[in-house]
């Protein structure tokens, strides 16, 4: 395929799509998905064909629209009314009187100047809600694939790595390592043969945004990933994804076909010398998995453990070569930077933290869901405006971010900005984006074994302070939250803590220990209470927190 | 070496190798495709047992420790075979803010069993799942192949009871 068949096929598809009077889309992703969307999509169907509306009337199936507690949910598009908790019965009343009669059902309608909507700024999730996520002409449609044309025709590979790098994207999956820097380095690497790597192995309990972007618009992450592979060198992709997203899987699969039938995958793309491929590799259930050195074992089909870097990846990687790795966020940036120029991305966020991120809002707040928001907003927006506050008038306590490598955030630095550095400093991490909130009902010290026992469950078992360290963390905790505790135990997680944290192989262990210490940084009444509390004592939420997993 | 499709049974007289043989072909026989070859292995019989793992390792020319080690470090393989329904129950946390713990309970208290185990009688399994990934209608749980969202301690086992009233009708 060459440019000007691609902007061809644009053309043709959005005359197409203009032949119709209206388009209805419908969040055909897996949030929905749980709570009977495909009923709704047979529901509209059928009542467009009984109505013989068919030459009017357009369904496309989407990616998540964000409102995830009230699916499922539906979109007229010309005017951008949002229905949620729509049924087979609101469907056909959708069909008949809004589209047949133009009167709006009111009893389903979503106020769209709701802070929830209004608050946000769509980059990564732009075509979430509005393309088909299973039809690659949509995504051209919108503009998809122009950004990897414009690479490979117009800049040299140099180019494409330092607009990456004036755009300030860093990575989305945790850490914030710079991208352009990265692929500066593997761009620069010796090796014949290189790999870029997707990272789709979301183990983090509680966070969605990578799915939701695999799901929504996939070929947003294989456009990402061919420019990276454009720019780095690198002929043959991976994107590792979990075995637990049986549906990304599948659109995947679907999206990696249909480019390789345009030519957009494969040899000589854009009739350039550039060929690249994409396979998919199927994760089986390791948290350690996201860990870059232990993603690479189990692409090459080993156990998933770490190794110590360096080397790094960048360097000495998938069986040995330069691997360039990020994760879905950061290729989903990727597009859109080329496309419209990395001095339009960098104005959005704060200087140091460009760009926006997808968060998973979830917990007790009643607005659940996926949002994006500019970087550097402050938590508040989020909590308050955006998430809408919590349900049933109960006080807020924390919020968690970054899962079990992450901390809790006390509800009096709300102030504080969501950005990379601003995490930091109290504790916690960005890290890929699950933001869950808890209020007053939940005990920390619960908490913090829930997380713990995450960790002992994942540890891969390699280096010993993270095996037997967990382990003696966990068991402290259990000690401590029976009431059995003394405040020698107290100190002594304390050093066990730091210790982990200090020594540990991978980012697994050098992280489990945040949340315990996180929590005992800002809710350290909470150990003490039950440090050395009578029998029989009940700390705070603990009702509804009680017993333990497996 | 494994025989070719002409063949039209399979040596071990159980066919089900064949579809094994397909897979491990389509992936030319490179031991890195370990972990895709075990996948499939479990989507054709169900679980891993230690024949199979045998097979696999012959058919990868792969030390069994090599085999048996990914078996066993991936928690997406199960070694034993699962009963007729699986109620995978989302353990991540937004369900546990939520109140799964009281569902586990529940529900573990009416099967008798544990997470992690199945019942004697072979119907059912319960299975722990780090996160589903669908928080925003927490607490969730999979039942056989349908999420359920919002769920509460009585509707889980209501669920459940459904099941053992209709033996062997919603079987995936």
């Amino acid at each position: 395929m060459t440019v000007e068949e691609l902007r061809e096929l644009a053309d043709r598809e959005i005359a197409r799509q203009q032949q119709y009077r209206h388009r209805i889309t419908y969040c055909s992703a897996a949030g929905c998905a749980s709570c009977g969307a495909a009923a709704v999509h047979e529901a509209l169907a059928r009542a467009v064909k009984s109505r013989n509306m068919e030459n009017q009337v357009e369904l496309a199936g989407t990616g998540c629209m964000g409102l995830c507690g009230e699916g499922p949910l539906v979109r007229i598009v010309g005017d951008g009314t949002l229905y949620q908790r729509v049924d087979a019965a609101v469907a056909e009343k959708i069909i008949d009187e809004h589209i047949a009669q133009g009167r709006k059902v009111e009893e389903n309608l979503v106020d769209t100047s709701d802070p929830f909507f209004a608050s946000q700024v769509k980059v990564v999730l732009e075509n979430c809600g509005t393309t088909d996520s299973e039809k690659i002409e949509d995504y051209i449609a919108a503009g998809g694939y122009e950004a990897l044309a414009k690479s490979v025709t117009e800049m040299q590979p140099a180019e494409v790595v330092e607009e990456v790098r004036r755009s300030g994207l860093r990575g989305r999956g945790g850490a914030g390592y710079p991208t352009g820097l990265k692929w500066g380095i593997v761009r620069k690497a010796q090796g014949e043969q290189k790999y870029v790597v997707c990272n789709a192995d979301e183990g983090d309990p509680g966070a969605f945004m990578d799915r939701s972007v695999l799901e929504g618009d996939p070929h947003r992450v294989l456009e990402g990933m061919a420019i990276a592979g454009y720019a780095a060198g690198a002929s043959q992709g991976f994107v590792y994804v979990r075995a637990e997203y049986p549906l990304a899987i599948d659109r995947l699969r679907l999206a990696i076909k249909q480019a390789e039938r345009l030519g957009l995958l494969g040899n000589r793309i854009f009739d350039s010398h550039f060929n690249f491929r994409i396979d998919l590799r199927i994760g089986a259930g390791a948290f350690v998995c996201g860990e870059e050195t232990a993603l690479i074992r189990s692409i090459e089909g080993k156990r998933g453990r770490p190794r110590p870097r360096p080397p790094y990846p960048s360097e000495k990687g998938l069986w040995g070569a330069p691997t360039l790795i990020n994760n879905v966020e950061t290729f989903a940036n990727i597009a859109p930077i080329i496309r419209k120029g990395s001095a339009w991305f960098a104005n959005i966020g704060t200087p140091k933290s460009t760009g926006t991120k997808v968060f998973a809002l979830a917990g007790k707040i009643r607005n659940t869901g996926l949002i994006e928001v500019p970087m550097g907003i402050p938590l508040r927006t989020i909590i308050f405006d955006i998430g809408g506050g919590t349900p049933e008038g109960t006080t807020f306590k924390a919020a968690q971010t970054g899962g079990p490598s992450g901390g809790c955030i006390p509800a009096d630095s709300f102030d504080l900005p969501a950005d990379y550095e601003s995490l930091a400093t109290v504790g916690s991490i960005m890290g890929s984006g699950g933001l869950i909130v808890m209020d007053s009902t939940s005990n920390m010290v619960d908490v913090a074994k829930y997380f713990m026992e995450f960790c002992v469950d994942e540890s891969c078992g390699k280096c010993v302070p993270c095996r037997v360290g967990t382990v003696q963390i966990h068991g402290l905790l259990e000690k401590i939250s029976q009431g059995r505790g003394t405040t020698d135990d107290i100190a002594l997680l304390e050093e066990l803590c730091e210790m982990v944290k200090e020594t540990s192989l991978c980012g697994l262990g050098q992280s489990a220990p945040n949340p315990v210490l996180s929590t005992l940084r800002f809710f350290r009444q909470e150990y003490t209470e039950l440090v050395g509390a009578p029998e029989g004592y009940v700390p705070a939420g603990a009702a509804d927190t009680s017993s333990s997993t497996q | 070496m494994p025989p070719t499709d002409k063949q039209k049974n399979h040596l071990s007289g159980d066919n089900r190798f064949k579809l094994l043989d397909r897979a491990i072909t389509k992936h030319q026989f490179r031991g890195d495709a370990l972990i895709e070859v075990l996948h499939a292995a479990q989507g054709i019989f169900g679980f891993l047992d230690n024949d199979l793992l045998i097979y696999v390792a012959r058919g990868l020319k792969l030390p069994l420790s090599r085999v048996y080690g990914v078996a066993t470090f991936y928690h997406f393989f199960t070694l034993k075979p699962k009963g007729k329904h699986t109620f995978v129950l989302c353990t991540g946390t937004a369900c546990y803010v939520k109140g799964a713990s009281a569902i586990q309970t529940a529900v573990e208290h009416h099967c008798g069993v544990r997470f992690g185990e199945t019942t004697p009688d072979q119907e059912i399994s319960l299975v722990p799942a780090r996160c589903v990934g669908s928080c925003g209608r927490a607490p969730v749980a999979v039942l056989d192949n349908d999420v359920a969202g919002k769920l509460t301690p009585e509707t889980a086992v209501m669920k459940i009871g459904e099941w053992q009233k209709a033996p062997g009708e919603a079987a995936a």
